[in-house]
């Protein structure tokens, strides 16, 4: 398989991160590269194999519904961009 | 003093012949000295270092003192520290200074030991050479102009270049062991879900494990036994009685069953590092081990699976990184879609964006079965693979990497060459089985060669004893590169 560029530009949309004119073809070369790699997966015929997502096959573990935790408001308000009375500040999202 | 080991430093410390400032000042004038040509920690914190030396003579002075109090440590940058910053060594962090303690920054403080500082790495623990730091390339001390491995190069150097006694890492396709091979330390990643993830910076939540580097197995069982332990804000933090991983060291190595991979074994090896792996064994066999044959078909599709789960997962993680809370907000934007691309364009680096692209394609629509599942299905042959190997063996050996430490700048423009130098550990991560690297000899340009050991689950003290044992009978781990 191999990705087209507008695929590429499609990816990165999607991921929220801005590609630059000369950046998409190097992006494409890697990423098929990487892609040349990946698809050595299916050689494999899996049907019959159950997928494993965790190492040990646990359970989430439950916990009772109580308040665990203080408000620290201020301490992580502290690290971000842009904040004002408590509030984080964006852009204007409706006009 | 530099070479004495943790057991060794702790008795100076208890008998009073050595004061925690002394021992901690000696450490951060190296690391003056030092750190300048090997680029091994993005922060030193000699002021908090010299503050925790205090206390912690005090305690030693109170009598009430555990086996680390006093002794000088290092964190890689992806455990936060409470009012130290934590960078990941990604610009997108560059002035983040994190509101809370990393689980094993907390365990750790509490055993009384001094973190100097935080540790190079490459961004976002993605790399296998630490070429991929926004800080710079952090450098092997046994050659400057050669990568330390990745992704806790500074870890690996710091110990290697005697800039601190311990340090702690993650691995979550090698980024222990591998470091640690061609540093020639020793390295361990437990078995995942021992250590907990509380505050460490997710890469891949389902891979990742926090480790420990030291001079020895007997040091790094010491800062393993501190690191780990159930945690309930870690969900996969496994529900286990705290153990004491120096509790096998001394135990004699006859009988044991050592299981070499055919797979392992067969071409993509250099002949240095085949050579060095062999005499280990024929070492192995001296201490009256026995060596099987055991096969893991699975393992060659390690690496595909693996860079599918891990960018789907970093995908996932990353998206947290939006220029709101924290982090990286580029100075100019339009609208909020664009504060967005342009905060993570400019706050990433070339190789963090690959991989959270791999992953966003993977798990796009259409395309989740075809890749995140079907690398899921050969997630579980490969453990089935190890869990069938371990039915012959007690422990697995083989290289660590399949080369020593390459020239900077070999592989960096080639994503999938870096990507295969993970042959050796990748199986590991995905199985979630404990590995180790410790060194085992020394292969072109007399730099280090690591030998991989990976036991069974939860098998990490059995692990460290296996290597305790080679340590008592070779030297390899007491080489020092000529620095400073």
């Amino acid at each position: 398989m191999s990705l087209s560029i507008d695929e590429v530009r499609h990816i990165a949309r999607l991921a929220r991160i801005e590609l630059g004119e000369g950046e998409a073809q190097d992006t494409l070369d890697k990423l098929n590269n990487i892609f040349g790699l990946i698809e050595q997966m299916q050689a494999v015929d899996t049907s019959q194999v159950e997928p494993m997502s965790h190492p040990q096959d646990v359970a989430q573990r439950l916990r009772d519904d109580i308040v665990t935790e203080s408000d620290r408001r201020d301490a992580y308000q502290r690290v971000a961009p842009q904040v004002e009375a408590g509030l984080y500040l964006v852009p204007k999202v409706i006009e | 003093m530099i070479e004495a080991s943790l057991k060794d430093l702790a008795a100076a410390l208890r008998a009073g012949t050595l004061s925690s400032v002394e021992l901690t000042t000696l450490f951060l004038d190296r690391i003056d000295a030092l750190n300048p040509s090997l680029n091994a920690f993005i922060t030193v914190d000699r002021d908090g270092a010299l503050t925790a030396a205090r206390a912690a003579d005090a305690r030693l002075a109170a009598g009430t003192a555990g086996p680390l109090t006093g002794i000088p440590l290092a964190h890689k940058d992806v455990f936060c520290t409470e009012g130290v910053r934590t960078t990941c060594a990604s610009r997108m962090l560059e002035n983040f200074v994190s509101p809370y303690d990393a689980h094993v920054v907390s365990q750790l403080k509490a055993a009384g030991a001094v973190m100097l500082g935080k540790t190079n790495m490459d961004e976002y623990a993605m790399g296998s050479s630490n070429e991929n730091s926004h800080f710079g390339a952090a450098k092997n001390p046994w050659d400057a102009s050669r990568v330390p491995g990745g992704s806790s190069g500074g870890s690996a150097v710091a110990v290697a270049a005697r800039l601190a006694p311990m340090a702690t890492g993650t691995d979550t396709g090698g980024s222990v062991r591998q470091p640690a091979a061609l540093t020639g330390v020793t390295g361990i990643k437990p078995t995942y879900g021992v250590v907990s993830r509380y505050g460490m910076i997710a890469y891949a939540s389902s891979l990742d494990q926090g480790g420990a580097f030291g001079r020895s197995a007997e040091d790094c069982a010491l800062l393993l036994s501190a690191m780990a332990g159930f945690d309930p804000r870690d969900s996969t933090s496994v529900e286990r009685e705290t153990e004491d991983y120096t509790r096998d060291l001394g135990k004699p190595l006859a009988g044991l069953r050592i299981g070499l991979p055919k797979e392992f074994f067969a071409e993509g090896m250099d002949d240095d590092v085949r050579a060095a792996t062999e005499a280990a064994l024929d070492q192995y066999r001296q201490l009256g081990a026995t060596t099987v044959e055991v096969s893991l078909p699975n393992a060659k599709l390690a690496i595909p699976a693996y860079y599918v789960i891990a960018p789907a997962e970093a995908s996932s993680n990353l998206s947290r990184f939006d220029g709101v809370r924290y982090g990286h907000r580029a100075p100019e934007y339009g609208d909020l879609a664009d504060m967005y691309s342009k905060s993570r364009a400019q706050g990433f680096g070339a190789e963090v964006k690959r991989r959270i692209l791999v992953g966003t394609y993977v798990l796009s629509h259409g395309y989740y079965d075809a890749y995140y599942l079907q690398a899921q299905k050969l997630r579980r042959l490969i453990a089935e693979d190890f869990i069938a190997a371990f039915k012959q063996c007690d422990v697995i050996a083989g290289p660590t990497s399949p080369t020593v430490a390459w020239p900077i700048g070999e592989k960096s423009d080639d994503p999938v060459q870096m990507y295969l130098q993970d042959i050796y550990t990748i199986a590991v991560n995905l199985a979630g089985l404990p590995g180790l690297s410790l060194p085992c000899g020394t292969g072109a340009g007399d730099l280090p060669v690591g030998l991989q050991l990976i036991g069974n689950y939860f098998d990490e003290a059995r692990l460290l004893n296996v290597a305790h044992g080679f340590q008592l009978a070779t030297d390899w781990h007491r080489r020092m590169p000529a620095v400073g």
